[in-house]
Order: structure tokens, then C-alpha cells, then sequence
């Protein structure tokens, strides 16, 4: 078993207070990677407005997003025997709807 | 005329007894407590049909054990000096007496559950443990509702005995510590305990009740102390309140299970249901979500009558509990609240990447699932469920589902 990170991403900062609906969307989209007994960590959310980035120069700004548009919501991992299997379970994820996007990146255990 | 008697006594009393014997010698001798408690029962065999039952049964009781136990001290210590004076500290004070009121009862008691729920044995000898020295189950009855043979649970029984005299824990007052390391291993022992009664594979009615009902005596009594009550013992109530209102509905007279929804719902108990509401509020009175909590709702909802909502709350429950922790059965479960709110395809779909082909429920589930869409399909996964089934009463309940395909 591999674990891949599956890292969220957003378009517009609106989606990142989800209605019910959406939660309870995503919800059931978590429980059905744990019913394979697929997830790992269940993961966090990443807060976008309490969020600052660090530059060279002692340069902080405020925000994630000075050069990419989309920006990090959050993150889940799962345990899956290839990535083409973590790519499956991420392809029905309801983020697709709002135009989000997913990133799946094995985990490299550090020596 | 003290037959029926006997018996009861036995059962109520034979732990407390033992219980108390063993903090007064440590848990080293509980075969010693053992021998005293079961003397005590044998002598009221032999004396009360001749001189009549006793005013106070358990009070005469106490009082033999008490004299049988100062005996036993007298000898021991007399051991102890005799052979050991180098070391001059006996094992146990021979001046001092048992204590048999009600709160050193309580408090030994709650001290030998502690005492049992050693996570150095398993969890199935545990059970068995906790079946013997806490609530006075025979070898035969232990075996008899585990379905496994006499052998076997006497080896697990001696096994496990050896483990807890090595361990050698403190049968006292429990302190924080001990309280804060033992408790999930407590109440896990005690969940288990009722699921076996619970789900038991014995047909015998009988058995099942009782190991639910010693299940739920024993949490009461971490709940009525303070140092031991917590949401999770409270929570664990509340599931055991909910399930058992239902335990008289679940089979026939035969011993035949009925499937929830042909369930008689006037047989249910509303006086356990209105405990469970009871223990509920009291495990949700701080921070805790344990799974217990999770189930607890589960089995809550279960009792409510259909209503539009009633199977999204149970959905969104067992994927909390599928969060908190994987199990075959939250994940067999799941699925099926997941057809009851999304219908059966979209639940057959989830279904089909379980991978749990070797579980009988799991094949019950996709017959159920295929059920309207694919006979052949359902009949062939009803098939496959019987084929894994090992109780005839289990194997009666999927053939008449697939005689109704």
C-alpha cells in the first residue's frame, strides 16, 4: 500500500464556505474512501483568509495567491495500491462541480 | 424449596462475594476467594433445606464467608510466620475482616472490572474473564453462548487467570491514573460483551438476554461512580438501552431472527428506549464524540418511527463512525443507509467496491441491492450469503428473502 495526498483546489474564494449540501457532498465522499478502507488520514481544511506567504527578503504578504489563481482548500489522504487507484477515487469528488481542481502526489516517507 | 432461590443468589451475589474476598487478599488468591465464596453456597445447600432459609439470605451469606475467610487468614498467617519470618509482613492483614457494606461491595466491584479488563489478554478472554468473576457464568454457560466448546473456553478461562495473577493489580479504591489507562479497554470489554449477547449465535434466548443485561449492569455501575462515570460509559448505555428495547422483537418464539422492518414495533420496550433518551443527553454533556456516541445515535434513530429525514441522520452517523474507524460492518452498514437515501443503484455502485467478498452479510447486502433490477443477480448473492452462513436461523432469514425475489 501507497499513500497518496489528495490536495484540493479552488477557484473562487465563495466556494470555500460550502453550503450544506456541498458538506454533506463531500461527506459522503470521504465515508465512501473509508468504507473501502482506503483513507489514511481524513485531512484538513486549509484556512483562506488567515493565510500569509513568505518571500526572500523578509517579504510577507497576506493570502496564498499572488501567482497561481487557484489556491489550496485542503487536503485528504488515502492508502491505495497504485496512483491510478487514488486518481479514481479522486475523479468523484464533487469539487469538479465548482470548477476545483485535485492534485494527487505520492507520499515519499523520509528516511 | 431453596432451589429457586439458590440459583438467583448465586448469580447476584457470587461476584460481589468474590469481589470483595479478592480485596481483601489480593487478586494473586482470587482462587482462594474463589474456594471461600463457593464453600459459602455449598454450605447454604447442605443447611437450608433442613434448618429453613435464612431472614436474610445474602446477610447469612456474608457472614459464613466472612468466618470461612478469617480461617483462611489465621492459617496463612501462621504460614507466613512460620515459614517466611525473615521477610515478617503477611500477605494480607489477619486482624482486619471483609468488609460486605453495600459501598465496599460497589467499590470492589468497580475495582474487579477494572481488574478484568487487563489489555495484556485478549479481547474474546477477556470477555470470558469478565463473564466468570463478574457476573458468576458457569464453564458450561460461557461455552454454551459462545458456541465453542467447554474445552477451549476452560483454556482461554486459565490462560487468562494466569495473566491477571501476574499482573497482580490492586484491588482498592482505583485512582485517576489507573481509571484514565484501563477505561477504553473497560468499556471496550463491556461493548463487546453485549454484542455477544447481542448478536449471539446461540439460539438459547435465555443466554443472549442475560449477557446483554449483565453488560448493562456492569456499565451502570461505572456510571454511578463518579471517578468512573464518563460520556463514553454513558454513551455505551445508551446503546445497550436502545438495542436491548428491541431484543424481545428481534426473534420469533422459534428463535428466528426478524429482520427490523417486520419487527412487531408494539414489542419494542419503551421504558429501555426512554432510559437510553436518559443515558444519550448524559454522554453528550461535554466535548467527547467517541464511536460509542456515534452507534449510540444509530440505535436512537432506529427506534424513531419513518420519517422523511431518519435515514440521512443514520447515513451521516456511520460516516462519522467510518471517519472515527474502519470496520466491515460500519462499512456493510453504511451502504445500506446510503441505499435508503440515495436508492439502491447508486448504494450497489459503493457496494461493489467493498471488497468484502468472503463476509455473508456483505453478499446479503448486494442480493438486497440487486433486488428490482437483477433476480438472477440477487438470487445468486442470497446464495452466496447462505453458502457463508453458519446458524440455521440465519440461513432460514435469506432463503425467505430469496423466495420473495
Amino acid at each position: 500500500m501507497k499513500e497518496f495526498v489528495l490536495i484540493f483546489r479552488l477557484a473562487d474564494m465563495a466556494d470555500a464556505q460550502p453550503s450544506p449540501e456541498q458538506i454533506q457532498e463531500r461527506m459522503n465522499w470521504m465515508a465512501g474512501i473509508a468504507a473501502q478502507n482506503k483513507l489514511a488520514d481524513k485531512g484538513n481544511s486549509l484556512s483562506p483568509v488567515s493565510a500569509k506567504t513568505i518571500r526572500p527578503g523578509d517579504v510577507v504578504s497576506d493570502g496564498p495567491f499572488t501567482e497561481i489563481k487557484e489556491f489550496i482548500a485542503g487536503y485528504v489522504i488515502v492508502k491505495t495500491d497504485t496512483i491510478e487507484e487514488a486518481v479514481a477515487l479522486a475523479k468523484a469528488n464533487p469539487i469538479f462541480k465548482t470548477g476545483g481542481s485535485i492534485e494527487v502526489r505520492e507520499v515519499l516517507v523520509r528516511k | 424449596m431453596s432451589e429457586p432461590l439458590l440459583p438467583h443468589l448465586f448469580r447476584q451475589e457470587y461476584s460481589k462475594m468474590t469481589a470483595v474476598l479478592c480485596r481483601h487478599f489480593g487478586l494473586q488468591h482470587i482462587e482462594i476467594a474463589e474456594d471461600i465464596v463457593s464453600d459459602t453456597f455449598l454450605k447454604a445447600a447442605e443447611t437450608w433445606p433442613l434448618n429453613g432459609i435464612p431472614e436474610n439470605p445474602p446477610a447469612w451469606l456474608y457472614t459464613v464467608a466472612k468466618n470461612r475467610a478469617k480461617d483462611v487468614l489465621k492459617r496463612q498467617h501462621l504460614f507466613e510466620e512460620r515459614i517466611r519470618p525473615a521477610i515478617g509482613r503477611a500477605t494480607a492483614d489477619s486482624e482486619a475482616e471483609p468488609d460486605f457494606e453495600p459501598q465496599a461491595i460497589a467499590d470492589s466491584q468497580l475495582a474487579m472490572i477494572f481488574a478484568v479488563c487487563n489489555p495484556v489478554n485478549a479481547p474474546e478472554a477477556q470477555i470470558c474473564l469478565a463473564l466468570q468473576i463478574l457476573c458468576g457464568f458457569s464453564l458450561e454457560e460461557i461455552a454454551n453462548a459462545f458456541l465453542v466448546p467447554r474445552e477451549t473456553i476452560k483454556k482461554r478461562l486459565q490462560r487468562g487467570r494466569a495473566a491477571l495473577r501476574a499482573d497482580d493489580f490492586h484491588i482498592g479504591p482505583l485512582d485517576e491514573h489507573t481509571i484514565k489507562a484501563r477505561r477504553p479497554t473497560v468499556i471496550n470489554t463491556l461493548y463487546l460483551l453485549f454484542n455477544e449477547g447481542y448478536h449471539s449465535r446461540s439460539n438459547d434466548g435465555l443466554i443472549r438476554k442475560e449477557l446483554c443485561s449483565e453488560a448493562i449492569r456492569l456499565a451502570l455501575l461505572l456510571t454511578q461512580n463518579a471517578h468512573t462515570d464518563s460520556p463514553e460509559a454513558n454513551a455505551l448505555l445508551a446503546l445497550c438501552c436502545f438495542q436491548a428495547s428491541r431484543l424481545e422483537a428481534r426473534h420469533t418464539a422459534e428463535g428466528e431472527v426478524v429482520l427490523f422492518e417486520d419487527q412487531d414495533r408494539q414489542q419494542w420496550d419503551q421504558e429501555l428506549i426512554h432510559k437510553g433518551n436518559f443515558f444519550l443527553v448524559n454522554a453528550c454533556s461535554g466535548n467527547t464524540l467517541s464511536r460509542y456516541h456515534l452507534e449510540a445515535g444509530i440505535a436512537y434513530w432506529h427506534t424513531t418511527p419513518e420519517g422523511t429525514n431518519k435515514w440521512r441522520y443514520i447515513l451521516d452517523l456511520y460516516n462519522h463512525l467510518l471517519l472515527l474507524a474502519y470496520t466491515p460492518a460500519a462499512a456493510l452498514n453504511r451502504t445500506f443507509a446510503l441505499a435508503q437515501v440515495q436508492g439502491r443503484p447508486a448504494a450497489l455502485a459503493e457496494a461493489l467496491k467493498l471488497g468484502l467478498e468472503q463476509l455473508a452479510d456483505y453478499h446479503a447486502l448486494l442480493g438486497y441491492l440487486y433486488t428490482g433490477a437483477d433476480t438472477e443477480l440477487a438470487r445468486q448473492h442470497y446464495g452466496q450469503a447462505i453458502a457463508l452462513t453458519s446458524t440455521s436461523a440465519g440461513r432460514l432469514t435469506l432463503q425467505k428473502a430469496i423466495d420473495n425475489l
